[in-house]
């Protein structure tokens, strides 16, 4: 019998090396696993009709040697990514029954190495979301507590690897989707710098934030897969050749921007949080406190630039080429019927709003002032690295919540604070498990680093992994 | 912004809300303005809005398409012969 629950990839690679497992039997047991607990947990809206064919596939590509540390090892992809000849939805109606032509870059590099795709994973509408509960399959649970929430947007992906349903993930983070859920599902979850990895083939939401990442139980993990995914596409012009660009901060310094910790924030999040502080402070980096006045712009500024990106992004879905179509009595009214029959609450609420700050008479007071906020965002975090190597934050203001919960749109907006700021940086952040609430609930610890400091930002998540049981 | 605002926008989104949506969407709204209003009082008037963005070229060249003719045409929620059927435009 294998030990998912204490299996990482880095194991599990070693394992096959020394043909003490096979791929076969490590999917198998994955398979298992999400045919008992699925249903419940409503984590997975398809399996993969050909997951142990891909691991025989694999298990021949490490008898010949050939084998690298992903090869045969079983990975969930978020409903968003294509993989060709499959389904792809974004958990909405609009693509329900649409049909991938292509593979997304990041589906290419995973199946050139011979990871298993194992099946795609539930998720808000869109990834618009922070909690699942937006997707038109119905929300996922999460394993450690189903009657609370998994966060969002990729919350099947974070709570397939909670599960043990799959030993790695794919994410995609616009504003807190990959590291909000790992953080209330108790794993690993990293958003790299914009432009590390591509984003062709992944469902556009708002595309100067949106960026795909790994999501695992370890930092190391973490980095195997996005080591695999990385890299210069020629289809996504902005992306970057990662290994021209390198980054590694050695002041050993982690800054806390305090006056941003102020509000809305759980005592027992705040609590975890300084006693992850000790902790770094126990090995030797020096914690100091920093000014960053203009961080708590970061959330407005999101809701500005993001749904203004979504409502052009989402323009293209207008029941023609692919996707729900509803005939009306002309192409006009064919749209206005295919988008209301398609589109769920939030995606609506946010293509209005996007709507409303880019009009004639509001796009200045909005869009064009959050533009120059960012900047400043950026800017502020440009200059703080030249004092720390990293900026800590919780990596969300509560545990995971219970379904409904969240009575206002706003309320949930409110979830993505902590996150927010990465993505109107562009920065890479981790979010990394930092204990757990009196009711056992998951707490995270996010590191922010600089621009292309990737490789530094899973190196702190490794040591704090080392050092966090410390007492 | 009031109900009329919030048609005008479902018009430019192409969306057709009954009016219980329009009542809904316009509190949604309002509470979500309310809050991203902050920005108005922050001075960034020395910012200049740098998109920090530039042109990446190619050379322009046929390369071998990724795509499957036949998985695209598939797709079309109507068609014929091949070619994507949509409605009458004028």
């Amino acid at each position: 019998m294998i030990d998912l629950k204490n299996l990482t990839i880095e194991k599990a690679h070693e394992m096959m090396q020394k043909k003490k497992l096979t791929s076969v039997e490590l999917v198998s047991a994955c398979l298992k696993n999400i045919q008992e607990k699925n249903k419940e947990l409503n984590i997975f809206l398809e399996i993969f009709d050909d997951a142990l064919e891909q691991a025989k596939k694999a298990d021949e590509i490490i008898k010949s040697g050939k084998g690298t540390k992903l090869t045969g090892i079983p990975i969930a992809i978020k409903d968003n990514m294509l993989i060709t000849g499959r389904k792809t939805s974004s958990a909405s109606k609009m693509l329900e029954n649409y049909t991938a032509s292509y593979d997304a870059f990041v589906i290419k590099k995973l199946k050139e190495v011979g990871a298993v795709l194992i099946g795609r994973t539930n998720m808000d509408e869109f990834a618009m979301g922070s909690s699942t509960e937006n997707s038109v399959y119905g929300p996922v649970k999460n394993p450690i507590d189903p009657t609370r929430v998994p966060g969002g947007s990729s919350g099947g992906s974070a709570a397939a690897v909670a599960a043990d349903m799959a030993l790695g993930a794919l994410g995609s983070d616009t504003g807190s989707s990959i590291r909000q859920p790992a953080s209330l599902c108790g794993v690993v979850g990293m958003k790299p710098t914009y432009g590390v990895v591509s984003r062709f083939g992944i469902t556009a939401m708002a595309s100067s934030l949106d960026q795909v990442g790994p999501i695992a139980k370890t930092s190391k993990d973490a980095k195997i897969i996005f080591d695999c995914i990385s890299g210069k596409d020629e289809m996504d012009s902005t992306s970057v050749n990662f290994l021209d660009f390198k980054v590694s901060p050695n002041k050993k310094a982690i800054g806390v921007p305090r006056d941003f910790l102020k509000e809305g924030v759980d005592p027992e999040v705040l609590k975890n949080f300084e006693e992850s502080l000790e902790k770094l402070k126990k090995i030797g980096y020096a914690v100091k406190d920093i000014k960053m006045p203009s961080l708590e712009y970061s959330l407005p500024v999101y809701y500005i630039i993001m749904p203004a990106e979504v409502s052009t992004n989402l323009a293209r879905l207008d029941g023609m080429r692919y996707g729900l179509r509803k005939d009306g009595i002309d192409m006009f009214d064919t749209f206005k019927k295919s988008r209301s029959a398609g589109f769920g609450p939030e995606t609506r609420r946010r293509m209005i709003l996007g709507a409303y700050v880019l009009s004639h008479g509001y796009y200045d007071a909005y869009y064009n002032k959050a533009w120059k906020l960012r900047h400043v965002i950026e800017k502020e975090f440009a200059s703080v690295f030249k004092d720390v190597d990293f900026v800590v934050i919780p990596t969300a203001p509560t545990p995971a919540f219970k379904f409904g919960d969240k009575k206002s749109p706003l309320d949930m907006y409110l979830c993505d604070i902590f996150t927010t700021p990465a993505n109107i940086a562009g920065l890479p952040a981790i979010s990394v498990p930092s204990g757990f609430s009196i009711k056992g609930l998951p707490f995270g610890f996010q590191f922010n680093g600089p621009i292309f400091s990737d490789e530094a930002v899973f190196e702190i998540g490794k040591k704090f992994e080392e050092i966090r049981d410390m007492v | 912004m009031d109900i009329k605002d919030v048609e005008n926008l479902a018009e430019l989104a192409k969306l057709d809300l009954t009016e219980e949506e329009k009542n809904k969407l316009l509190s949604d709204v309002k509470e979500i303005l309310d809050y991203v209003k902050v920005i108005e009082s922050v001075n960034a008037l020395d910012t200049e809005t740098v998109y920090t963005i530039h042109n990446v070229w190619r050379e322009d060249e046929l390369k071998h398409p990724l795509f499957s003719r036949n998985l695209i045409i598939n797709q079309f929620p109507d068609s014929q012969d091949g070619y994507l059927k949509v409605k009458k435009i004028l």
